[in-house]
C-alpha cells in the first residue's frame, strides 16, 4: 500500500537563503527522483520562503525524502500532502495570432467557456491566461492547438493545505525558548 | 527594541572594537576555544594568515603538506577530543583539496569547521584566478555552508558554524570568506550561537517510545545490542555499559562504535559487518529483539537488506530522524540523544541475564577462533601476518593506544584485533573509506591527546597517498607511531580480485620505494621488520621511543581478511574462508 506510487505535493518552509535550492534539489538528484514541478515563493510569514514540489513516488519513499529535506539546517518544516489534502492550481499562458481571434469564431467560444482571460491584445498576437487544475489546462491547450499556438508556458503547481500548518507557532516557540 | 532579552541587551552594550574581518576570524576562533588549526596558505586567505602570525602565541596553526590532510587532521583532532576541529585553505585548489576530508567528516558525523578564502566579491562569478564555487561544490557534503562577503557577517556566521558543527548529529561546516571581507574593518563583537530557529539539533524523546522499547527489551529471550558512534558522540559509554550489564544483553559494535565498551568486557561480543566477527553477524539473524543504538544500518553492516534480522523486532535509538526507517523498518524508534535516551530507559529495564543465548556467541567464537583468529594471531607459517603485529601493539600499549587506521585489509585487521580499553580509541574512516586518512588524522589525534599513545596503522598503498605529512610530523615534533603493514599490494582490492575476479590482479601490485629511507629523509627514526623474531622487540622499541617512529612490517603478500560477508550476501552467510 505505502509502496504504490502517487502524486504528492511537498511544502517546505525555509529560511530565505540562496544556497538552499541547491541543497534541496541535490536530495532529489542523488536519488534519481524526477521533480514534476517546483515553485519557490514567499510565504505567509515574513522572511520565510515556501517551496512547493510536486513528485510522483510511493509514500514510503516520500517519508524518507522528507527526512532528508528536514535535516537541512535552514529548513523549518516540510510536509507532504495528497491532492485531497490541498487546494491547488497551476496557470498557463498562450500566445496566439490576433487574426485568429476575428477569423475563428470558435476561439471566442472556447475562451468564454474555459474561463480563461485575455491578458493583452495587439495587432499581431493576444495572450490568454488560464489558471486551474492540470486537466482543465490540458483541455484548453488541446482545443487551442487546432488553431496554432505561437507560444505556450505552464507554471509549477502551487497549493495551500486544507489543514492548518503551525509554522508561526513553531517560530514563536523558538523565540520564547 | 523593548522586545530584546537581557542577554541581547548586554550584548549590544558590550564595547565594540574596530578591527579587520581577518582579525575578527582569528578572534572568533579564540572565542570558540580553538587552540590549534590545520591549514595551508594562499592568495585569497593571506590576510587571515597575517593575523595568525600576530596571534601566534594564542593559536597554533599547523601547516600540513596538503589541504586534504588539514581536513583529516582536523577530523583526527575532533574524533579524539570531542571538540570541533578546524581547517583552513585558500580559494580554488586549496578549497577543492579539502573536499575529500569534508565528505569523510560528513558521512562519519565528525564536527569540523573549514574556513576558505575566496576571491574578492566583485570578482565572484567572473572565473577569476583561483575562483571555484566551493559553496556549490561542498553543498552535498556539508551539514551547512555559507559564503561571507561582508566583514560584519563574520562573527555571527562563525558562531553559527561552530554551533551547527557540534550540536545534534555533528558534521562538517564550510565558511567561504571573500578577500574584501577579510580586509574590511568593522565594529567587532562576538556572541556564541545557542540556537538556529530552523534547526532542531536533538529531537524530543517521546516517553511512550521509551516504555515501548523497555517492554520489548524486557520480553526478549534473545536480545542483541548493536551500538555505533552515537554512543561516543553523545558520551554515553557509561550508560551503554549500565544497560548491557543490567539487562545482560550481548552487545556488538559497528566500526565507528568501536572502543565505547572495552574489548575485554564479557558482554562485548565483537564487531558486526562485512569483516566483523562471526557470532554477531550470524546471530543477528537469530535474535528476537535487536536494539540499535546510535548506528545507521550502513550496507557494510547489514549485507543483504531483505535478509537482515527479519525475524527480530527492531528498537532504534537515534538522534537523526532521517535515519529511522531509512534502511531497516523499526518497531520502536526512540528519537533523541543516546545518553539521554539510555538514562531514561535504564530504570524501566529489568535486571536480567541470557546465559544460554550468550553461550551461542561463545560457541561461534570458538569456531571463528579455530578457523581464523588462531592463524591470524598465532601463525605457524613463515610469513608475518597483520594480526600478529596488532597483537604486539596491544601488548606494548596495554590496549590503551588510540589506533588510527587507514583503509584496506590492515584497517579491518586493526579493528578486529586491536584491544580497545579506552573510549575514542578507534579513529578510522568508516563511511567513506578514504585511503590516506590515517597519517594526517594521527597528527590531529596526537595533538588533541598528547598524553595518549597514538599508533597509525597504514597500508603501503594508502600511506603513499598522504606520505608527505611526515614533513608535518617532523616539523612539529609529534611523537606519532607509524606502522606500515606492507604487503606490496592494494591488498583489499587484491583480495576481491582473488575471490571474485579469478585472481586477475589488475593494477593492485605495487613496487614500493625504500620506506625506511623516506622516513629517515624526514629525520624520523625508522626500522623495517621482515622476520617474526624481530617483531616484538621492534614494536617495543617503537613504543618506548620518545619521538615519532616509523615501522615497516613486511607481511604476507596474499593474506586475506576473514570472516567476510560477500557484498550482496546475507550477514548469516558470512564466510570463514
Ligand atoms: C582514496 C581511495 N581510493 C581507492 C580506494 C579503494 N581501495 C579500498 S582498499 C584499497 C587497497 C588499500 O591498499 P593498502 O593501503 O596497501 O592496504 P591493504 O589493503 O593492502 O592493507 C583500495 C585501493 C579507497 N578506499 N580510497
Ligand atoms: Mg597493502
Amino acid at each position: 500500500m505505502a509502496t504504490e506510487k502517487k502524486l504528492y505535493t511537498v511544502s517546505v518552509y525555509t529560511e530565505n537563503n540562496i544556497g538552499l535550492l541547491n541543497r534541496i534539489s541535490a536530495i532529489f538528484q542523488r536519488r534519481h527522483i524526477n521533480i514534476e514541478s517546483l515553485n519557490i515563493s514567499v510565504s505567509e510569514i515574513e522572511g520565510v520562503s515556501r517551496f512547493t514540489i510536486l513528485i510522483h513516488m510511493s509514500e514510503d519513499q516520500i517519508k524518507k525524502i522528507l527526512g532528508q529535506i528536514e535535516k537541512q539546517v535552514e529548513v523549518i518544516k516540510a510536509y507532504y500532502h495528497t491532492d485531497d489534502d490541498t487546494i491547488y492550481q497551476e496557470s498557463c499562458l498562450f500566445k496566439i495570432k490576433s487574426d485568429l481571434l476575428f477569423e475563428e469564431r470558435q476561439i471566442q467560444n472556447i475562451i468564454k467557456e474555459s474561463n480563461a482571460h485575455i491578458v493583452t491584445v495587439n495587432k499581431e498576437f493576444f495572450v490568454l491566461e488560464k489558471s486551474g487544475r492540470r486537466a482543465e489546462l490540458e483541455t484548453l491547450h488541446k482545443a487551442l492547438s487546432v488553431f496554432g499556438i505561437m507560444q505556450f508556458v505552464r507554471s509549477a503547481r502551487i497549493a495551500v493545505t486544507k489543514d492548518e500548518l503551525k509554522i508561526t507557532e513553531m517560530l514563536n516557540a523558538f523565540k520564547n525558548q | 527594541m523593548d522586545t530584546l532579552t537581557a542577554t541581547q541587551k548586554q550584548y549590544l552594550e558590550q564595547p565594540k572594537e574596530r578591527i579587520s574581518g581577518s582579525e575578527a576570524i582569528v578572534r572568533c576562533l579564540l572565542a570558540e576555544g580553538v587552540d590549534v588549526l590545520y591549514g595551508y596558505p594562499g592568495g585569497a586567505i593571506m590576510p587571515v594568515y597575517d593575523e595568525l602570525y600576530k596571534y601566534e602565541d594564542k593559536i597554533n596553526h599547523v601547516l600540513t603538506r596538503h589541504e586534504q590532510c588539514a581536513a583529516h587532521a582536523a577530523q583526527g583532532y575532533a574524533r579524539i577530543s570531542g571538540k570541533v576541529g578546524v581547517a583552513m585553505a585558500t580559494s580554488g585548489p586549496g578549497a577543492t583539496n579539502l573536499v575529500t576530508g569534508i565528505a569523510d567528516a560528513q558521512i562519519d558525523s565528525t564536527p569540523i569547521v573549514c574556513i576558505t578564502g575566496q576571491v574578492p566579491s566583485h570578482l565572484l562569478g567572473s572565473d577569476a584566478f583561483q575562483e571555484t564555487d566551493i559553496v556549490g561544490i561542498s553543498t552535498p557534503v556539508t551539514k551547512w555552508n555559507h559564503q561571507v562577503t561582508k566583514a560584519s557577517q563574520i562573527p555571527e556566521i562563525i558562531a553559527r558554524a561552530f554551533y551547527i558543527a557540534k550540536s545534534g548529529r555533528p558534521g562538517p561546516v564550510l565558511i567561504d570568506i571573500t578577500k574584501d571581507a577579510q580586509f574590511e574593518e568593522f565594529d567587532f563583537q562576538y556572541k556564541k550561537c545557542t540556537g538556529v530557529r530552523s534547526y532542531v539539533p536533538v529531537p524530543k524523546t517521546d516517553p511512550s517510545s521509551i516504555s515501548a522499547a523497555a517492554a520489548l527489551i524486557n520480553s526478549a529471550k534473545k536480545p542483541l545490542i548493536i551500538w555505533g558512534q552515537g554512543i561516543i558522540l553523545s558520551k554515553a559509554e557509561t550508560e551503554l555499559k549500565a544497560l548491557v550489564e543490567k539487562a545482560g544483553i550481548p552487545a556488538a559494535w559497528t566500526i565507528m562504535g568501536a572502543s565505547a565498551l572495552p574489548t575485554s568486557h564479557p558482554l562485548n561480543i565483537g564487531m558486526v559487518g562485512m569483516h566483523g566477527n562471526y557470532a554477531p553477524n550470524v546471530l543477528t539473524n537469530d535474535c528476537d529483539v535487536l536494539i540499535a543504538i546510535g548506528m545507521r544500518f550502513d550496507d557494510r553492516v547489514t549485507g543483504k537488506l531483505d535478509e537482515y534480522a527479519t525475524q527480530a523486532k527492531i528498537v532504534h535509538l537515534e538522534i537523526d530522524p532521517a535515519e529511522v526507517d531509512k534502511n531497516i523498518k523499526t518497531d520502536v524508534a526512540v528519537l533523541g540523544d543516546a545518553k539521554q535516551s539510555l538514562l531514561e530507559l535504564l530504570p524501566q529495564v529489568n535486571d536480567n541475564s541470557h546465559n544460554e543465548w550468550l553461550q551461542k556467541f561463545k560457541d561461534l567464537y570458538e569456531i571463528e577462533y579455530e578457523k581464523v583468529i588462531k592463524n591470524d594471531l598465532h601463525p605457524t607459517k613463515a610469513g608475518l601476518t597483520m594480526g600478529e603485529v596488532l597483537k604486539e601493539i596491544n601488548i606494548q600499549t596495554k590496549g590503551e593506544a588510540a589506533i588510527v587506521s587507514d583503509v584496506g585489509q590492515h584497517q579491518m585487521i586493526a579493528c578486529r584485533y586491536a584491544d580497545f580499553n579506552i573510549t575514542k580509541s578507534n579513529i578510522t574512516s568508516g563511511g567513506l573509506g578514504t585511503m590516506g586518512f590515517a597519517l594526517p588524522a594521527a597528527i590531529g589525534a596526537k595533538m588533541a591527546a598528547p598524553d595518549r599513545e597514538v599508533v597509525a596503522v597504514i597500508g603501503d598503498g594508502g600511506y603513499q597517498m598522504t606520505i608527505q605529512e611526515l614533513g608535518t610530523i617532523f616539523q612539529n615534533k609529534l611523537p606519532v607511531k607509524i606502522v606500515v603493514l606492507n604487503n606490496e599490494f592494494l591488498g583489499m582490492v587484491r583480495q576481491w580480485q582473488q575471490l571474485f575476479f579469478e585472481k586477475r590482479y589488475a593494477s593492485t601490485e605495487m613496487v614500493n620505494p625504500n620506506f625506511v629511507a623516506i622516513a629517515k629523509g624526514y629525520y624520523i627514526e625508522a626500522k623495517k621488520v621482515t622476520k617474526r623474531e624481530d617483531l616484538a622487540a621492534t614494536v617495543k622499541e617503537m613504543i618506548d621511543s620518545d619521538g615519532p617512529y616509523f615501522l615497516e612490517v613486511c607481511v604476507e603478500k596474499e593474506g586475506n581478511v576473514f570472516p567476510m560477508v560477500p557484498s550482496g550476501a546475507s550477514v548469516s552467510d558470512i564466510r570463514l574462508e
